[in-house]
């Protein structure tokens, strides 16, 4: 228990020394141990923030350096993408929503936010890149097992789809009106007047927008596997929840543009969406956490991961209530301009909501990243977890040995 | 339209989606073959494609790995080492895999550069112009300095000019130096041999014959016990380490004794931390060990060395002087050592006679300077050839029972107080070796400079032999001493000299008037017995290769042109000569005193009292441009207007744009190729001095001056080759090897003549060149042929790779032991046989017994594998040769925080020391202001770096893997001073201070010694202000003080204080250093009593 | 250690390991070359650093002194492509955990248990401190079996050589930087001021001409060993046999079980403590080994989203009334 005291201490200034203070402490003072940096119960003694499970195996480093490398990503860049590729897929749904409900103010703004949102996540993309000039290369092959190739392709088709509705659209707001038929599924015929191509607009529009809108789902919750599909233990260990909160995260930024862009008297299935999206991210976020375990969950809960993740439910949560209250108000009072400034805030607040989780899950991600314990100690554990299982199936059986499974 | 088309399906192929629908290559998944790109598949290694590769050796440490050299378009591409060799098998350590940056890389200059006296910068000058100004310097100098007649005697020479630095040179082109200085009269040439291993020479030599390692790397893997000591094998010599790891994984038992735990402790089984200074006391002990348990080797003992030779009556030990052995003159500093002869042994010793007046500043002792480095290839003259014997061992007087009396006090107690190794890590070491040691069984001991940088270096190594000799570990596989030598050629700057005191072959150079005539000079080194014998055949076939047909029987073949030595002008003398005035003129080739040399202030202000000086080099080292910002100039002790030093800086070639060969550590003379051109301005130290030669002969052709004859009878034809003039460096290995009459090569230095009618340029390295050959060049790969490869490159002598092999083979011929045959008679054809060339007659039988008469090789008796020496023996007891004693004596090092726990005399009574402006000592012991300066400080070597740092500090990628000056100590130490990790700390002398980071590491452990507890401080010593990684140098701090026979310096054991934070800057500097030598009460008579 | 010739890049004798990803032609008689570094022969001389920048010609990256013990490279990266790890230890760390697991070596050797130092005890020191290791490692990529940054890879950029190495081709790589975190040993990286992503490549031009990479042949005393690694993983247990018989127990070798989180490292090592102690992962996964379960959690996202979308609407029924009369934006 001293001893791991003792251990706990040196990690400390090993954690110092790490950070790049000319390594006192690594070989200076107790030069013991020199090296192999280890730290034990009490790592956060002084630092803050709860304690760990005392009894972990002792923790164990090369000068405090992390194994793993973190992505070299620009948050801004890449939490961008995220946040705009959400933005873009869950607008598309409700455009298409829109489209078949007809919602035309709102499909149309879905329209336009989802093609800016995909051009500009596109735009981050090739910006990320150390070598933009070299983007079309993520056409070059095809692989299933790299979720950035899959994206590339699927952010291909989601934009073409987006942009064909769009035109689509546009290009049949300038033509003369049908004549007035009831609302049926199939879009209604132009008038005999105009050119087959033109004829043929609202089905364009239509059949693009449902596409749309079915690749926009994907690409609302592709990235949360571009995201665990990586070492970084904060991401890779969150593989199961983190696509839910991402849709969820998306759904509340869609649903916060569509209370910003459409008139209020569209914007019901808007106001829904907030308040069920938000919850669903609360609870997603929750179990994320839970089986991240207490140690690697911290970096969604301390420094700027952690900030950014209450920040983003709070905002979440004052938008979505914004929302639902707009919702009740008694169809004159929505076209008040109160309830217009309302809807505008609280669109604007699930928006930068849906930001900072994302902006959060990027920063936990880096965090995990950068401090081997992260990396080592789940690790650590697997192994001691495989070592026991193998010693009861030796146990049980002669033929079993000491040589356990291999994978955690 | 079909053309378009293909366009497209191409097009179309080459899009790896394509591929990977098609399946073409197997690959669906696209991470195989489908994502291979073009440049991918078209990929090629520059090795395939390269014009030509050349065969070559690294010219780092002697080690000597092969090297491949791949050429481009003219120009070197790669270089990589080559797996035919027997000594590296293709592996290189960090410098050598660096050389294609040494060589290739933009740190190169390739513009001849020079400063005028007063000059604030460098102006380019062109080569020829340069060129002709160094001749007209030379020749005015030389002029203003003549010295006719020294005291009346003649000496044709001058003390106006000196030349330091050869050992990163081939031999071909120390040859030239060394005849080109010679010829001129210059005796102030000197290489880094003399700081770095000439204590080798004097221990080896006067041990065993001759000065160099008695065995080769390769045969380390059949050693039953390495002790690694003064050396940091694993860090200094990485490649030529695997034969210690080979001998590992054989179960060999690896110890390592150094006072740090370092990367060769790491990998040995046992580490024996030790205090700096001490390594004698611990041998000693070992010695006494074997001697008072019997475990010496017995038959080996009484038959090979002089251990039952009787010792004159006169003879007194330390043990009845209290540390000091008779003979000794206290005034004087010196030791007559008369009465340490054998009883009835011949005439008196070649030296301590005729005293002359000593060099300002210098002791006495080094009047008859350099004799004993003269036996680094052959014993002593003047020694009888058969003396008194008492084959019982038992007389009082016979060289065992002196020994015994004499290491009687070396006890594990003493070891513990001395050294501070408890006595059970001690005994585990003496059961080591004695357990390994013995007909079945050898044990080898590898050493470096931590042996020879001392003022006792020479007695380090001697007490190594003792040992070695009294287990029977010499002449046998796996048995020896290997003195691990630093740089490519440095065993051949030491073999062909460019050494003041020696001419090619040990040879020694002329004394004034005890050596007026050759006759009395031969009379010194002749020896009645063994291959010294034929003394004059070497030195008149090196007069023949030096004068030519001016050379006759009539004028002692030009004897009288040799200059002479009036006492010690080693390079340090020479600094002081420089500070005095009396040397006006400087070449340094390839050496870098302004950081490597010991006392590096005193370095630089010689050079600034110079005339002109003159530096060849790669890059713009310290030694070039001190006069602009040196240290001096930052403090303000020196104004760069104020410095009248003319400046002339040539850009050197590299070792892939020369042929020539190197000497490594093996004494293996191995043969370079030049691969390419070098560039611009840069010219080979072989064309350097054939044509500075050249200019200077041209201008002399007309004189009448008598002092211009021996320049004029200096032969200097030598044939040039390509657009640059390049001497052919073959041609100069053919004279080195030597001619007979009909101008045929020789093939084996047992064909030399005295009469005239053989020319020699250096008799040792004669057969280099046999057949007309170069032998040097031979690579026939190891995989090809034994162990010993024997057809890989040349050894000297005669291409043996085992000296005194016949000690392999017990008296009466046969091996001593089935495991370790090695070398044998072959009673049926009458001759030795074996896997290597017999160093012995090849038919002399065991048990031969020559006449009375009999002189020179035919006096050998059938027992005596030690053909060099007077006495045909191994000397555990060296009745002459060195100046400071029979036997080794531990003696505390100049500065050092103890007393000496064994005599009254706590350092050697005859060392060399200095007590000038600059170059004050510490008060050592219990001396008052002692503890001013608390700590030892040693000095040492990284891998990752080379010396002075010239070859190493200007690469990118040797730089990034130690980019700064550090030194290394133990946590309690950093304790004690408040010094951090990675923090700044400053180490003050009383000559200098330096800054450098901190390394707080529990390798350097606190000794507790004699009830104290004592701190070593580790400071490598490869920084200086110049280069790519800066820092600096350790030798700042170092003070001159030699080891009185060969004049090294005392630099691996040190006393200084060191405290938290970077030193002062300007001005303040000097007064820091100042101030503790106030505080220390430091006189010019501190540290100098007898 | 064995007199190194350079090694036969192209072996003909049968039975070698496959290829892995099936990505080189089938049945190609190239077996699949590795690198074995035997760290207790380690002498730490860097020369494989030097080597390996001089033949790729990679740029200088050094900083300062970094105060860790003799290591001022830190560790792999960009422009590092071999690492000499240096670690002191004031005393063997012996704990029952140490016995290696699974990940870290075959279970028969690595099972032998013991409380004896490794190396003799050295001499203790006055303040009774016992024995020191320096233990030293060269470190590189591990040219995985299943290798996430050749997973991962959106361009082709990385790829699986014939050879079974795992090759970047600068000429393609955009520098999107996925590989980077991609890697559970943190080799891979982006080169500042280039942008793409660099790492070892095991001298692909190299063992295209039928020679060995410059690393292992300068490594001095055979520490770095290259060859088939089916071979190579022969030798290696019989070096772990052989240093536990020695005493050295705590010898054990890692990456080199086709069983373990990666399929087995292509270039596999032999160490003398837990792999963390040198900056190596305990239990390395290659993260593409859950991909599949991950692309099925973000398809019932995708659907839960669309789900809760449509119910919005289907709960929202029609856009207001009053607000019906002008559809299809005709203004009038």
């Amino acid at each position: 228990m001293s001893e791991e005291r003792v251990v706990g201490e040196r990690t400390d200034t090993e954690r110092a020394s790490a950070n790049g203070q000319a390594g006192d402490g690594r070989q200076g003072g107790d030069g013991r141990r020199n090296g192999s940096g280890r730290r034990g119960g009490g790592r956060r003694r002084g630092g803050g923030g709860e304690q760990l499970m005392v009894d972990r195996a002792e923790f164990r480093s090369y000068y405090g350096r992390p194994v793993i490398k973190a992505p070299s990503w620009s948050p801004l860049d890449i939490g961008g993408y995220f946040f705009l590729g959400g933005l873009a897929g869950a607008g598309s749904l409700l455009a298409a929503g829109a489209e078949l409900t007809g919602r035309r103010r709102m499909a149309r703004a879905m329209r336009i936010s989802s093609l800016a949102a995909v051009s500009a996540s596109a735009a981050a993309l090739v910006h990320d890149l150390g070598r933009p000039a070299r983007f079309a290369n993520m056409l070059r092959v095809a692989k299933p097992t790299s979720p950035m190739s899959m994206g590339s392709w699927l952010l291909t088709a989601y934009g073409s789809a987006t942009g064909a509705a769009l035109a689509a659209d546009l290009a049949g707001a300038a033509v003369p009106p049908p004549p007035r038929i009831r609302l049926r599924l199939a879009a209604p015929g132009p008038a005999p007047a105009v050119g087959p191509l033109l004829r043929a607009l609202p089905a364009v529009r239509r059949s693009a927008t449902l596409a749309s809108g079915a690749l926009g789902a994907g690409l609302a919750t592709y990235t949360a596997v571009l995201a665990a599909d990586t070492a970084v233990p904060a991401w890779h260990g969150a593989r199961r929840e983190l696509p839910f909160v991402f849709a969820a995260s998306a759904a509340s930024a869609a649903s916060g543009m569509a209370l910003l862009a459409s008139p209020p008297g569209e914007s019901g299935p808007a106001r829904r969406l907030a308040v069920a999206s938000t919850a669903a991210e609360a609870v997603g976020t929750r179990l994320m956490r839970r089986s991240l375990g207490p140690l690697v969950s911290e970096v969604y809960e301390q420094g700027r991961g952690g900030r950014l993740m209450r920040a983003a439910e709070i905002l979440s949560a004052t938008g979505a209530a914004g929302a639902a209250v707009g919702g009740l108000l008694p169809a004159a009072a929505r076209r008040g301009t109160a309830a217009r400034v309302l809807a505008g805030l609280s669109g604007a607040a699930l928006l930068a909501g849906s930001v900072c989780t994302r902006l959060g899950v990027f920063h936990a991600g880096i965090a995990s990243a950068e401090d081997p314990v992260y990396t080592v100690v789940p690790q650590r554990e697997r192994l001691a977890a495989a070592e026991s299982r193998a010693k009861e199936a030796a146990a049980k059986s002669e033929a079993g040995t000491a040589d356990g499974p291999r994978r955690g | 339209m079909p053309k378009p088309k293909r366009d497209l399906t191409r097009l179309l192929r080459s899009w790896p989606v394509y591929r990977q629908l098609t399946g073409e290559g197997g690959d669906r998944s696209g991470r195989g073959a489908a994502a291979a790109s073009g440049r991918t598949r078209e990929l090629t290694a520059r090795t395939e494609t390269a014009d030509r590769v050349v065969d070559s050796i690294c010219p780092y440490c002697a080690v000597g790995c092969g090297q491949k050299v791949y050429v481009k378009d003219e120009k070197v591409v790669q270089i990589e080492g080559d797996p035919a060799s027997p000594v590296s098998r293709g592996r290189l350590c960090p410098k050598g895999s660096a050389t294609l940056q040494l060589t290739t890389g933009s740190a190169r200059r390739h513009k001849v550069l020079h400063r005028r006296p007063g000059a604030a910068d460098w102006e380019e000058l062109d080569l020829e112009t340069a060129m002709d100004m160094v001749a007209e310097r030379v020749i005015r100098t030389r002029r203003e300095t003549w010295q006719a007649e020294h005291r009346g005697d003649p000496v044709n020479r001058t003390l106006g000019i000196a030349s330091l630095g050869g050992a990163t040179l081939d031999n071909e082109e120390n040859y030239l130096i060394k005849k080109l200085f010679t010829g001129l009269g210059v005796v102030q040439v000197e290489n880094q041999a003399r700081v770095c291993h000439s204590s080798t020479v004097a221990g080896l030599g006067t041990s065993f014959g001759r000065g160099g390692a008695t065995t080769f790397m390769q045969d380390l893997q059949h050693s039953d016990c390495i002790v690694i000591q003064g050396s940091n094998y694993a860090e200094a010599h990485p490649v030529g380490f695997q034969w210690v790891m080979e001998a590992k994984e054989r179960g060999a038992t690896i110890i390592h004794v150094d006072p740090r735990f370092t990367r060769t402790s790491a990998l040995a089984d046992l580490h024996v931390p030790i205090r700096a200074g001490s390594d004698i006391a611990f041998l000693g002990a070992i010695v006494n060990h074997v001697l008072s348990e019997g475990k010496d080797f017995r038959e080996y003992v009484l038959n090979y060395t002089n251990a039952s030779f009787i010792v004159r009556e006169d003879f007194r030990d330390t043990e009845d002087l209290d540390g000091v052995f008779s003979g000794l003159d206290e005034d004087e500093r010196n030791y007559d050592p008369t009465s340490w002869q054998y009883e009835g042994g011949g005439v008196e010793p070649a030296m301590g006679e005729r005293e002359e007046k000593p060099l300002p500043g210098a002791t006495p002792t080094v009047a008859r300077a350099g004799m004993s480095e003269s036996h680094g290839s052959g014993g002593p003259g003047g020694v009888a050839k058969t003396p008194e014997r008492d084959e019982t061992l038992t007389h009082p007087r016979c060289v065992y029972q002196i020994l015994k009396r004499h290491f009687a006090r070396y006890t594990p107690e003493m070891v513990e107080r001395v050294c501070g190794i408890p006595p059970e890590t001690f005994r585990r070491v003496c059961d080591a070796l004695t357990s390994n040691s013995g007909p079945e069984r050898t044990s080898a001991f590898c050493y470096a400079v931590g042996w020879t940088q001392h003022t006792v270096g020479a007695q380090y190594i001697r007490t190594a032999c003792i040992l070695q000799l009294l287990l029977g570990n010499i002449g046998r596989p796996g048995g020896g001493i290997q003195a691990l030598r630093g740089h490519a050629s440095i065993q051949g700057s030491s073999d062909i000299p460019t050494l003041f005191n020696l001419l090619p072959g040990y040879l020694p150079m002329p004394h004034a008037h005890r050596d007026d005539s050759m006759e009395e000079y031969l009379d010194t080194i002749r020896t009645g017995k063994g291959y010294w014998g034929e003394a004059g055949a070497y030195l008149v076939s090196l007069l023949k290769s030096y004068f030519g047909d001016a050379a006759t029987a009539e004028n002692e073949y030009c004897f009288g042109h040799l200059p002479r030595l009036t006492g010690s002008h080693s390079t340090y003398e020479t600094v002081l000569a420089q500070l005095d005035g009396v040397c006006k003129g400087y070449f340094l080739m390839g050496e870098n005193p302004a950081v490597g040399s010991a006392n590096a202030k005193l370095q630089r202000l010689g050079m600034a009292n110079l005339e002109w000086l003159v530096v060849r080099d790669f890059s713009l080292i310290e030694s070039a441009t001190w006069w602009k910002d040196g240290p001096e100039i930052e403090t303000g002790e020196l104004r760069t207007e104020d410095i009248p030093t003319e400046v002339f800086f040539f850009p050197a070639a590299a070792h892939t744009e020369k042929s020539g060969s190197f000497t490594n550590t093996n004494r293996w003379l191995q043969w370079h190729t030049a691969a390419v051109e070098p560039e611009g301005d840069a010219r080979s130290d072989l064309w350097f001095t054939y044509h500075l030669g050249r200019r200077i002969k041209e201008r002399l052709a007309s004189s009448t001056d008598p002092a211009d004859r021996a320049i004029q009878d200096l032969t200097w034809d030598y044939p040039v080759e390509g657009a640059l003039d390049e001497p052919v460096a073959e041609a100069v290995l053919a004279e080195i090897n030597g001619r007979d009459a009909q101008g045929r090569p020789l093939s084996a230095y047992t064909q030399l003549k005295d009469d005239g009618s053989t020319s020699c340029g250096c008799w040792i390295y004669c057969g280099v060149y046999a057949d007309g050959v170069n032998q040097a060049a031979r690579r026939k790969p190891h995989t090809e042929q034994d162990w010993t490869a024997s057809e890989w490159a040349w050894a000297w002598p005669a291409n043996r790779r085992i000296l005194y092999n016949r000690a392999s083979a017990a008296p009466d011929g046969r091996p001593w032991s089935e495991r370790k045959k090695y070398l044998w008679w072959d009673a049926d054809q009458g001759k030795w046989t074996g896997p290597d060339v017999p160093d012995f007659p090849p038919d002399l039988a065991p048990g031969t017994v020559p006449p009375e008469d009999a002189t020179g090789p035919d006096a050998l008796r059938g027992d005596d594998p030690f053909v060099m020496q007077a006495d045909g023996k191994g000397w555990l007891y060296a009745p002459a040769g060195l100046v400071d004693g029979p036997m080794p004596t531990h003696y505390e090092p100049q500065d050092s925080p103890f007393a000496n726990p064994l005599y009254p005399h706590g350092r050697s009574p005859v060392r060399q020391v200095f007590p000038r402006e600059g170059n004050r000592y510490h008060p050592s012991g219990d001396e008052p202001g002692a503890d001013v300066y608390p700590y030892i400080v040693t000095t040492y070597r990284l891998t990752e770096h080379f010396t002075a740092g010239g070859m190493t500090r200007w690469s990118p990628y040797l730089t990034e893997l130690q980019p700064e000056l550090f030194i290394e100590v133990s946590p309690e130490l950093a304790g004690e001073r408040g010094l951090e990790n990675g923090g700044w700390a400053t180490v003050v002398t009383a000559r200098g201070a330096i800054e450098a980071r901190v390394l707080v590491t529990e390798r350097m452990a606190p000794m507790r010694l004699d009830g104290r507890v004592i701190h070593q401080i580790g400071l490598p010593y490869h920084w200086g202000p110049n280069g790519h990684a800066t820092g600096d140098a350790a030798n700042e701090l170092s003070a001159i003080a030699l080891d009185p026979n060969v004049h090294i310096q005392e630099v691996k054991a040190l006393t200084a204080d060191v405290r938290p934070g970077r030193r002062p800057r300007g001005p303040e500097l000097p007064r820091l250093v100042e101030e503790y030598r106030r505080r220390a009460g430091i006189t010019e008579r501190t540290g100098m009593e007898v | 250690m064995t007199d190194r010739q350079e090694a036969p890049v192209r072996d003909e004798s049968a039975q070698h390991e496959a290829v892995p990803d099936g990505s080189a032609p089938g049945g190609s008689a190239q077996p699949r070359m590795g690198f074995f570094t035997d760290t207790s022969v380690c002498i730490g001389c860097k020369a494989c650093e030097v080597a390996c920048k001089e033949w790729n010609a990679i740029p200088e990256d050094g900083g300062p002194l970094t105060g860790m013990s003799y290591d001022n490279t830190g560790g792999l990266g960009g422009s590092t492509w071999r690492h000499v790890a240096f670690i002191e230890q004031s005393r063997p760390v012996r704990a029952p955990e140490d016995v290696p697991t699974a990940a870290q070596g075959a279970p028969s050797r690595a099972a032998a248990p013991s409380a004896e130092p490794s190396a003799q005890p050295g001499p203790p020191s006055p303040d009774g401190r016992t024995e020191l290791r320096w233990l030293m490692s060269s470190d590189v990529c591990k040219h995985c079996t299943h290798a996430a940054c050749l997973d991962v890879c959106p361009t082709g950029a990385i790829f699986r050589s014939e050879f079974g190495t795992v090759v970047v081709q600068e000429d393609v790589c955009n520098g999107c930087g996925y590989c980077v975190p991609a890697c559970p040993y943190g080799v891979i990286e982006q080169r500042k001021d280039d942008g793409r992503a660099f790492k070892c490549t095991m001298c692909y031009d190299r063992l295209g001409a039928g020679m060995e990479p410059a690393c292992a042949k300068a490594c001095p005393t055979d520490s770095i060993q290259f060859g088939p690694l089916d071979e190579l993983r022969e030798r290696a247990a019989l070096r772990v046999d052989q240093l536990h018989e020695r005493g050295e127990t705590e010898a054990r070798l890692y990456g080199a079980d086709p069983e373990d989180g990666v399929g087995g490292d292509g270039a596999f090592f032999l160490l003398m403590d837990e792999p963390e102690v040198y900056g190596l992962p305990p239990d390395p996964v290659v993260t593409t080994r859950d991909l599949p379960a991950m692309w099925k959690q973000a398809g019932y996202a995708a659907l839960a989203l669309a789900g809760a979308v449509a119910a919005a609407f289907a709960g929202a029924g029609r856009p207001d009334a009053g607000r019906c009369g002008r559809r299809w934006g005709s203004g009038s």
